[in-house]
């Protein structure tokens, strides 16, 4: 059996994770089956999606009235097991990709190629050079940013704070922006593209962190294209426990009881509906609870972090993302945790004072007419989803459990809720969950199918990837909160 | 002063006085709340507790109630409200979730008093009831909302809006058990405060989150309510269902309403996003407020009128960390300035003219009404004393029409219907057009026209003499112009404004003899054309005798050249430039053309000038002699296309923009081609002439015009069966499973174009059933129906 030239074909489309690369250097006759790639899917198995979809042919009734590429594309097929959700997620992309809008119709793509290459996510890349060069995109552009007008060079400062930290975008930021001068940005025009960067920055986490198999691709290459690179280690995708795990067998994703895990979850779940007024927390220590709860998420440390390697390691890194860092200046830049700050003291953003609600919606609907009511429904669609079950169980309340989930994913990004008992998170996220959320959220591209794996092992891949929306649009609702602050300091 | 008068009884002898002031504060508020007394306010925010007395000059701090060394969050208030009964409670809503009663009776430095810790999510308001004095309501995010009662430990009843997030609670005034609540969702409730069980009655009052709601002081039943929406809306409760009385726009989602004291339509709104101002709206004048207060930075939080008897005091807190108290006499009135006057034209000339009465009858001193064809409309609103503005509001609007035929624009339909654009070679799109207009007596576009063909295509003589023909008309007929307008009771100023735009829009005849510029040759042979009389045989005459044999050589030889003769139109929709080189045979082949354009006027070369002195025909030797190309005159043509452009006779810029297509596209700014692209389509919009529209459309070369049909191309249809809308496929229906139009003729499913008749609604195919009805009168179903295809 000569596996090793197949092996070596195979591994010629994926990125090999730092482990398996330590692997390969210390063993060169590494043993790799075949992943398994097939389906929309690298993490969910094909029949799961296709099973579903074809149950429900709203799913191509929606596609075919809203997609811009006008095909069925893995997103969409992943998505497709909430359909109820995929509609107002195609409704709002539709809507700032093809409808009025301030920004033309390339740059809005542009925009979303340089929204993705944060996250170096070529799948998504690939599909807006496509529809870029489509709608009439200048195909010089697609160089790099050296070749892009100006002004679009210019949203570059913002889309990276948006993408990393985007607790820094300040009213200056803005104000540079839309000081009058040659490339200037009027404020619709920002507010759009502000809400497409920061669109493409969650898709991007929802994209990993479902594990969204590159598209079979008709064969037409451009030339812009970027090789199609599987982000996936090929040791996450074959279940193949040969390789030796030299990192990750020290880590405590052994396996538990799982079914009793799930037991213990909803029990903890009915007690925090049931008992709240017994508990007698001082208010006080609702407090340190949220600092202790950012500070806490400092040690979730997702994955394989740059940090635990030298970086030597990475060198082969810098030649596969070379493609994608032509759109994006200071590749460097990444999530810092917003509890590390330490020496200038950042405020936390105090939900209350500017809510999505009440403030962010009035803002983004004024400027840019509309996206407000489509942004507001796919919220209060993602965070009222239900369908009352929970792995095996039916007829539960899983309300506090995304309550949780959402306000996790703002309290990594500094936003506080006076209102919330972050005690709760600990409660209800198990560890390897939160290492998972952490990575979707602020690392996606390091997102492994081990991590998608190990949290909640009784749950379908269904709720799964109902978390994955949950953990998108959270995101994408805290960017724009800080983005629409900004905007609104820069206003009064 | 009368109102004054009736305010210092009200207040019982001790009249408020005071003057516009603020204060800096420590922190941004988030409520306001005054005391009974209206000498005191307390303000409520994230980091900010704190009751100020309200002085004659200024405000003064007198008490901090946010106590001790950390500040918990409990203090953190979204709301704050004041007993309206009991001068020593008070009561919060903090962003916890906690509700925290105050006593400022209490001897100690820390006046909290009971702490509720039901809620789950957010306070968002606090609401003490009117008249009893323990009874405590509360709203949440949590979407419950509490009644406490202040002798006991926790809540008395809960009620469930069984939606998410309470925005507002308000006891009714004038009911002692109701109160209404008002939900992120858009809803309305109104509940009694025995029945925790189910709320009495539910209205979607708003798209979106209705944030605020405030019962009338004095009606029974009025609530209005404010909404993200950005409207204040009254509404009537009393009757069986909630009527929506008043509805005001104000541009920006409405945070709090309050209602003025004294003044029955009065409210005062502030918004929570972007505009900073506070207004005061009277509601049956939804859309110019009665008041505005700008002294606020930011985002104004907490407004409240000081005094229940008092409509001038009005006190407000904001995000701008001030506290501000405004009088209603510093207030701005936009009514002030703005403007009275409107006026507005209609489609067939018709103008409207609305203005302050007083103003109208002051000025011309006399009465408004005056001749036929003026129909002045009054406008008057009923006099009420209470109105602070009545005077101004009462307003005439007068309408003038125009005399029937001079004014019509029936030149404008007749010629965009005519014209030909596309689809033949451009010299007989250009004769074509040019007999049109001639034919609707504008001489001076028919001359254009010929013009056009004579630069673009190849100097030709006869059509010259066809130009200097309608010249010689055009001077003669184009003059009697038409002042039609009856202006003469009108103010003198608007007369003539009314004049010039008359001018602009519709005689066109008449800027025939204004231009000069444009048409280059025509002016100063004008005289001299008709001046002689002479027949014209001279340059016609040495052609003349070759013609005939000439003609069937010729068509040979120019056809190649031409392709667009033979294309059809949809293939080639754009035309490709066609570079002119005037030679021997192609004028001749003009001139082949050249019976056929004039064919109906057959003296028309008996007209043209014998004598060469006329410096038309020297031009048109000198473009023959010395070859010029069409470029030549590229200039030229631009500059004719912008004079017509700005007399206002867009259609024949965009008619010949089309017609030339790229000889002359490149001269011309995109943005130019494209704004009289939009104004000319509208123009056909208006007068219905929707296939003229469409075909200028698909003409155009602008992308942004060319895209005016792409868009909303989406037929929905529905099932003819079950009603219901078919969304897949428009032939046959999900739900009932059948074809929805079968044929009548073939049985088949009819999936492209249906025809049917509107009297049995039987149909099909649209050749089966063209073709049945040639054979056949009656309904091809078989109903006996005598259907009618034309």
């Amino acid at each position: 059996m000569n596996r090793g030239g197949s092996s070596a074909a195979a591994s010629a489309n994926y990125l090999l994770c730092t482990n398996c690369r330590k692997v390969l250097r210390k063993d060169k006759r590494i043993r790799v089956s075949q992943p398994l790639t097939r389906g929309p899917s690298a993490f969910i198995p094909e029949k799961e999606v296709v099973q579903a979809n074809t149950v429900d042919e709203r799913t191509n009734f929606l596609v075919e009235e809203y997609s811009t590429s006008g095909r069925l594309d893995n997103i969409t097929q992943v998505m497709g097991l909430h359909t109820q959700y995929l509609e107002s997620f195609l409704r709002s992309q539709f809507y700032m990709l093809r409808m009025d809008g301030p920004l033309p119709l390339p740059d809005r793509h542009y925009i979303a190629i340089m929204a993705a290459a944060r996250h170096q996510c070529s799948y998504l890349i690939n599909m807006h050079v496509d529809e870029f060069l489509k709608t009439g995109g200048i195909a010089e552009w697609l160089n790099g940013l050296e070749y892009v007008p100006q002004r679009l060079r210019n949203l570059n400062e913002i889309n990276k704070l948006l993408a990393h930290r985007p607790w820094l975008i300040t009213k200056e930021h803005i104000q540079k922006l839309v000081k009058t001068g040659e490339n200037n940005w009027s404020l619709p025009e920002l507010v759009h593209a502000v809400v497409l960067l920061a669109h493409y920055h969650a898709l991007a986490s929802f994209v990993f962190g479902s594990g969204i198999n590159p598209e079979r691709e008709p064969g037409i290459s451009n030339g812009f294209r970027l090789i199609s690179v599987n982000s996936f280690c090929v040791c996450d995708l074959a279940n193949d426990n040969s390789i030796e795990n030299t990192s990750l067998a020290g880590s405590n994703f052994g396996i538990v009881d799982s079914l009793g895990e799930l037991e213990a979850l909803m029990e903890r779940m009915k007690r925090l509906q049931e008992d709240r007024g017994d508990e007698e927390t001082t208010r006080e220590e609702m407090t340190t609870r949220f600092e202790k709860e950012k500070k806490e998420s400092l040690f979730v440390v997702p994955g394989e972090s740059f940090h635990s390697f030298p970086h030597s390691d990475f060198e082969d890194d810098t030649i596969i993302t070379a493609d994608v860092s032509r759109y994006i200046e200071d590749p460097g830049f990444g999530y810092e945790d917003f509890a590390r700050r330490g020496e200038e003291h950042l405020p936390t953003f105090r939900a209350q004072d500017y809510t999505w609600e009440n403030h962010g919606f009035s803002l983004v609907n004024r400027l840019y007419s509309d996206i407000g009511h489509l942004l507001d429904e796919k919220f209060r669609m993602v965070y009222s989803l239900t369908y009352n079950t929970m792995a095996t169980h039916e007829d539960v309340d899983t309300t506090t459990l995304r309550r949780a989930l959402f306000n996790y994913v703002h309290c990594m990004f500094g936003i506080r809720y006076d209102d919330y008992d972050y005690g709760e998170v600990n409660q209800l996220l198990e560890r390897s969950l939160k290492v998972y959320i952490k990575t979707v959220t602020c690392y996606p591209e390091r997102t492994t199918k081990r991590m998608y794996d190990s949290y909640w092992r009784q749950f379908t891949h269904s709720e799964k990837v109902h978390v994955n929306l949950l953990l998108m649009e959270a995101r994408m609702q805290a960017e724009l909160l800080y983005a629409l602050r900004a905007i609104t300091r820069h206003l009064t | 002063m009368e109102k004054m008068s009736r305010v210092t009884t009200a207040l019982s002898g001790s009249a408020l006085t005071g003057r516009t002031m603020h204060c800096h504060l420590d922190a941004p508020a988030n409520a306001i709340s005054v005391c009974r007394d209206a000498a005191q306010v307390v303000v409520a925010g994230r980091s900010i507790f704190k009751i100020y007395a309200i002085e004659e000059e200024q405000f003064v701090e007198k008490l901090n109630l946010r106590v001790g060394r950390k500040p918990s969050l409990n203090l953190s208030c979204a709301d704050v409200v004041w007993h309206q009964m009991d001068e020593n409670l008070l009561a919060t809503a903090a962003t916890n979730g906690v509700v925290v009663t105050w006593n400022l009776g209490r001897p100690s430095r820390n006046k909290q008093d009971q702490l509720f810790t039901e809620h789950k999510r957010t306070v968002n308001k606090v609401c003490f009831h009117p008249t009893e004095a323990h009874v405590l309501l509360s709203g949440s995010q949590d979407g419950f909302m509490k009644c406490f009662d202040l002798r006991r430990k926790d809540s008395v009843s809960t009620f469930s809006g069984q939606s998410e997030s309470v925005r507002d609670v308000q006891f009714s005034i004038r009911d002692y058990f109701t109160f209404a609540s008002t939900f992120e969702n858009g809803n309305v409730q109104l509940w009694d405060i025995r029945r925790p069980d189910r709320c009495e009655r539910m209205f979607t009052a708003h798209n979106g989150p209705v944030f605020c709601c405030d019962w009338h002081p004095e009606d029974r039943g009025w609530l209005a309510t404010g909404g993200r929406d950005k409207m204040v809306k009254v509404w009537d409760m009393t009757t069986h269902r909630a009527k929506e009385m008043h509805c005001v726009q104000t541009i920006a989602s409405v945070a709090r309403v309050k209602w003025r004291p004294e003044c029955r339509h009065h409210l005062a709104t502030c918004s929570m996003m972007v505009d900073h101002n506070i207004y005061v709206w009277d509601v049956r004048r939804p859309f110019v407020p009665a008041a505005m207060f700008e002294e606020h930075r930011d985002v104004t939080t907490g407004i409240a009128w000081r005094h229940p008897h008092d409509p001038s005091f009005l006190l407000s807190g904001s995000k701008d960390s001030t506290l501000c108290q405004h009088l209603f006499r510093d207030a701005s009135q936009p009514v002030e300035r703005a403007n009275p006057e409107g006026l507005c034209y209609g489609l067939f000339g018709d103008l409207a003219f609305a203005a302050k009465e007083s103003l109208v009858a002051a000025e011309s001193g006399r009465k408004p009404y005056m001749g036929d064809r003026r129909h002045p409309i009054f406008f008057k609103r009923k006099l009420d004393p209470a109105e602070p503005f009545s005077g101004l509001a009462s307003s005439a609007l007068s309408v003038f029409e125009t005399e029937s035929g001079g004014g019509s624009m029936s030149w404008f339909v007749d010629t965009a219907e005519r014209y030909a654009l596309a689809g033949r070679p451009l010299a007989e799109l250009c004769d074509h057009n040019a007999k049109v207009a001639r034919e609707l007596g504008r001489n001076q576009v028919a001359q254009t026209w010929t013009m056009l063909r004579i630069i673009y295509c190849s100097p030709g003589l006869v059509s010259s003499a066809n130009l200097n023909h309608s010249v010689g008309k055009g001077s003669s007929c184009g003059l009697p112009l038409m002042n039609s307008f009856n202006l003469k009771d009108m103010g003198p100023g608007l007369g003539s404004e009314t004049r010039l735009d008359r001018s602009k829009g519709d005689t066109r005849s008449d800027t025939a003899l204004l231009d000069s510029s444009a048409t280059l040759i025509t002016n100063e042979d004008n005289e001299e054309t008709e001046g002689s009389d002479v027949p014209a045989d001279y340059l016609l005459g040495d052609v003349e005798g070759e013609e005939d044999e000439l003609y069937p050589l010729d068509t040979e030889h120019v056809h190649p050249e031409e392709p667009e003769y033979v294309l059809p139109q949809e293939a080639f929709p754009l035309r490709h430039e066609i570079v002119d080189t005037p030679s021997g045979p192609e004028h001749l082949q003009d001139k082949a053309d050249s019976p056929h354009v004039s064919g109906n006027e057959a003296d028309t070369a008996s007209l043209a000038p014998v004598d060469s002195s006329s410096s038309l025909l020297s031009v048109s030797h000198a473009l023959y002699d010395s070859r010029l190309p069409p470029d030549f005159f590229s200039v030229l043509v631009r500059d004719m296309l912008h004079f017509y452009a700005e007399q206002g006779d867009v259609q024949m810029a965009v008619s010949v923009l089309i017609v030339l297509g790229e000889r002359v596209r490149k001269d011309i700014d995109e943005q130019t081609q494209e704004h009289w692209y939009t104004s000319y389509i509208d123009l056909l919009q208006r007068f219905c002439l929707w296939n003229v529209s469409n075909e200028v459309v698909k003409l155009s070369t602008s992308r942004a015009v060319s895209c005016l049909n792409q868009a909303s191309t989406t037929l929905h249809v529905n099932c003819s069966h079950c009603k219901r809308p078919m969304s897949s496929r428009g032939w046959v229906c999900d739900r009932c499973h059948r074809c929805a139009s079968m044929c009548a003729v073939c049985h088949h499913v009819v999936k492209g174009l249906f025809v049917w008749c509107q009297g049995c609604s039987h149909g099909g195919h649209l050749q089966h059933i063209m073709k049945w009805l040639e054979g056949s009168s009656h309904c091809p179903a078989g109903c006996g129906h005598l259907c009618e295809y034309s």
